[in-house]
């Protein structure tokens, strides 16, 4: 290390013995990304513990993309018998068709319809889907804390919710045949996001006003990033709450109705005099 | 008109030539999903080899999306050089293939041969190459660009610097910046891709990363990968814009998907030279473009006319040409598997799209990359990364541990471009690489050679870093 700015820096913090000087104030600013900054270098690659933290992740990630949701094996049974849970199949058979034709994900099977026909109530204000999407994780670690909350915020503004369903190999679009089928007011469908590497449990919560056939994302309105680390469950179930309140006042979903969020001061006013 | 082939005794017919472009690729989901697919490996080789007898002249008079009711298919008839291709045109894609890997056809004959190369010509030549093919043949050719600096000469490899953020945090994408600057990456565009598509969100990137450039002095380029009408909003209100980006597709109506038509590129690209003619500094030249692509993106926009997302990639490469871009990059693993299902089908496109793009003339880069629910891992990853070097990619895109924590998916990492850079003995853009030494920042993992300067960077940045607190 050069000798030539004496005590102006913190002490330098050498990552591997190799010249990488990273200072020790800029590794205490590292907090302000989840990126996996400074981390240091074999040679030009990874360390192994870097290496392997990757092959961690991923392997959680992959593994939440395969892995299967079930109730009476994966949600503790008080749970399931409270919302009288039981689970349908959309008309994709196996994870892999799942995985390669978004169509079949998207349109329930045969027996599904045939089943929620059978149950069909006569007025239903919100209707709520389960669905594992692309993290079986996600559904199964949310899941359970999400919807007792958003049951009992609709129970205090008077809705009548409708029974609760799972669907497996489940894609967003499945919103348009429940829509059709079950014919409530909202539709709302938790589903498991497609995992990056910081979680592979991400929850979106999908509305939609009087879904029909043919409804595109244009129709819908979206609450992403629901964990632990990102969107916490309270405030995903008074959003969603909010949103589905609006939709029922404003009978529509979609692009023209915006969430009516606090507005986010920015912590740190942008930089303005650059040339 | 029908084309046919036999096999082993077995007759093979392909009803027309969109047919037969579909069923002569290799295996692609996506071409499944679409039904393009050959239904078996039979099938497949009888369409190669019954491409592999259509001339180029047939090709060009047998538009496989009419003109009539597409833009683009009318932009690459009025920029086919009619001229070049006398040389050419009675070739059969099998003499074409032949042509174009013969060490007769050096450097200068492929470069004069661009754009009598209509991007279906591409597809079909491509579809009869092997993956070492499309590496040998696109290592001939490079194609130079110029902004702030010159990408793609031989002997270098560039990198774009990705530090993308979940929440548009100003610390935490400069933070992400740094750490790509000091591992010797940014030389091709210093580029976010932002979370919140607003002007005031894209303008504060922008004067952001304008910043740590002009205070550095750093010979490279920003860039926020925002619509193109929120860049040009964002210009209008003073924001210094660089390199102007849109993702663009290879059908009129893939590309309305996008928001977008020919007609605003046009413009886009007009006015951002005029706006670095106003403000001043050192262009060394007017490629002021950046484009992204990638297979798939018109079938999921079900705007694919039945054509295959090889020869439709192609076509988006057709398009971003005539806008004489400084960087092209397809983003080969993004879509995800219902379109490219596993690492062995991303690695063929990854090596495809390469290939079309330097044949038909652009300074090609790729966004190696994969999804989680891809069937791929960062060993696919490094596969295709090996592949791409060796065939003279113009550059990678680098990313802190390859993790993309705002799109969440995994791409190359600023460790991958270091040893891409030390295994292939390849520097990076000249006037980068003199502000790297300048600054005692090493390349490729040889220990720096001027500690002493680099600290003194590091104390710069440091200015930077308090100013964006």
């Amino acid at each position: 290390m050069s000798e030539e700015s004496p005590g102006e820096l913190p002490k330098p913090f050498d990552l591997n013995s190799k010249g990488d000087i990273i200072p020790e104030w800029l590794l205490r600013l590292k907090d302000s990304t989840p990126a996996r900054v400074f981390v240091g270098r074999a040679g030009p690659a990874y360390r192994t513990t870097s290496h392997l933290e990757l092959r961690a992740d991923h392997a959680a990630a992959r593994d939440a993309v395969h892995a299967d949701v079930d109730i009476t094996r994966d949600f503790d049974q008080a749970f399931a018998r409270q919302y009288d849970l039981f689970q349908v199949h959309s008309r994709a058979r196996t994870k892999q068709e799942y995985l390669l034709r978004p169509d079949l994900g998207r349109s329930l099977s045969e027996e599904a319809k045939e089943e929620l026909r059978s149950r069909r109530e006569p007025r239903t204000d919100l209707q709520i889907v389960i669905g594992d999407g692309l993290s079986a994780t996600a559904v199964i670690r949310q899941v359970p804390v999400l919807l007792p909350l958003v049951f009992n915020e609709a129970k205090a503004r008077g809705l009548r919710v409708g029974f609760p369903f799972l669907v497996r190999h489940c894609r967003v679009g499945v919103l348009n045949d429940v829509g059709e089928i079950l014919q409530p007011d909202i539709v709302l469908l938790l589903i498991g996001e497609r995992p990056g590497l910081v979680t592979a449990e991400s929850l979106s919560a999908y509305l939609a006003y009087q879904p029909r056939t043919g409804h595109t994302d244009a129709q819908r309105n979206l609450i992403s990033n629901i964990h632990s680390r990102g969107v916490l469950p309270e405030d995903a179930a008074r959003r969603i709450l909010a949103l589905a309140t609006q939709m029922r006042e404003r009978k529509l979903s979609g692009v023209e109705v915006k969430e009516e969020l606090p507005s986010i001061p920015l912590s740190k006013p942008p930089l303005l005099d650059s040339p | 008109m029908s084309y046919h082939a036999t096999l082993r005794g077995e007759r093979f017919v392909f009803g027309d030539l969109k047919e037969l472009f579909g069923r002569a690729n290799e295996e692609k989901s996506g071409d499944q999903l679409a039904g393009l697919a050959a239904r078996n490996e039979r099938e497949r080789v009888a369409a190669k080899m019954a491409l592999a007898d259509v001339t180029l002249e047939e090709i060009l008079h047998d538009p496989l999306i009419d003109p009539d009711d597409d833009e683009v298919s009318r932009l690459i008839l009025d920029t086919h050089d009619a001229e070049a291709f006398k040389e050419i045109g009675h070739l059969s894609l099998g003499e074409f293939r032949d042509f174009i890997l013969d060490e007769a056809a050096d450097e200068a004959t492929l470069h004069r041969l661009h754009f009598a190369i209509t991007p279906e010509m591409a597809a079909a030549v491509a579809k009869l190459m092997s993956n070492k093919d499309l590496i040998l043949a696109a290592s001939k050719i490079r194609n130079v660009s110029r902004c702030r600096n010159t990408m793609g000469l031989r002997g270098t490899l560039g990198v774009r610097v990705q530090p993308n953020h979940p929440s548009d945090d100003i610390e935490g994408i400069l933070l992400s910046t740094l750490d790509g600057l000091l591992f010797g990456c940014g030389d091709a565009v210093i580029g976010v891709n932002p979370a919140t598509e607003s002007v005031d969100t894209v303008g504060a990137i922008l004067h952001v990363l304008q910043r740590v450039i002009s205070d550095l002095q750093i010979p490279t380029q920003s860039c926020v990968l925002s619509h193109i009408s929120t860049q040009l909003a964002a210009m209008e209100r003073g924001c210094p814009v660089d390199l102007l980006f849109q993702s663009v597709a290879g059908t009129q109506r893939a590309n309305a998907s996008f928001g977008v038509n020919l007609a605003q590129l046009a413009e886009g690209r007009e006015r951002v030279i005029e706006h670095h003619r106003q403000r001043g500094g050192e262009w060394l030249g007017d490629n002021v473009m950046y484009f992204e692509t990638g297979q798939g993106s018109a079938l999921s926009a079900d705007a694919h006319h039945d054509v295959d997302q090889l020869t439709l990639e192609a076509r988006a490469y057709g398009v971003a040409r005539a806008f004489d871009p400084f960087l092209v990059n397809t983003v080969v693993g993004f879509i995800g598997p219902e379109y490219l299902y596993d690492g062995r089908q991303i690695t063929r496109a990854g090596l495809e799209d390469h290939f079309m793009g330097k044949l038909l003339g652009l300074p090609m880069g790729c966004d190696v990359c994969y999804t989680n629910h891809a069937n791929a891992d960062q060993n696919s990853n490094d596969n295709l990364l090996v592949l791409l070097t060796a065939a003279g990619c113009n550059y990678f895109m680098g990313i802190p541990c390859a993790d993309d924590v705002m799109l969440n998916f995994q791409t190359t990492s600023y460790h991958d471009i270091m040893g891409m850079r030390k295994l292939f003995g390849l520097s990076p853009a000249p006037e980068f690489a003199r502000w790297l030494e300048e600054h005692g920042i090493s390349w490729n993992g040889e220990r720096s050679s001027n500690p002493g300067r680099r600290e003194s960077l590091l104390r710069q940045l440091s200015g930077l870093l308090e100013g964006a607190r």
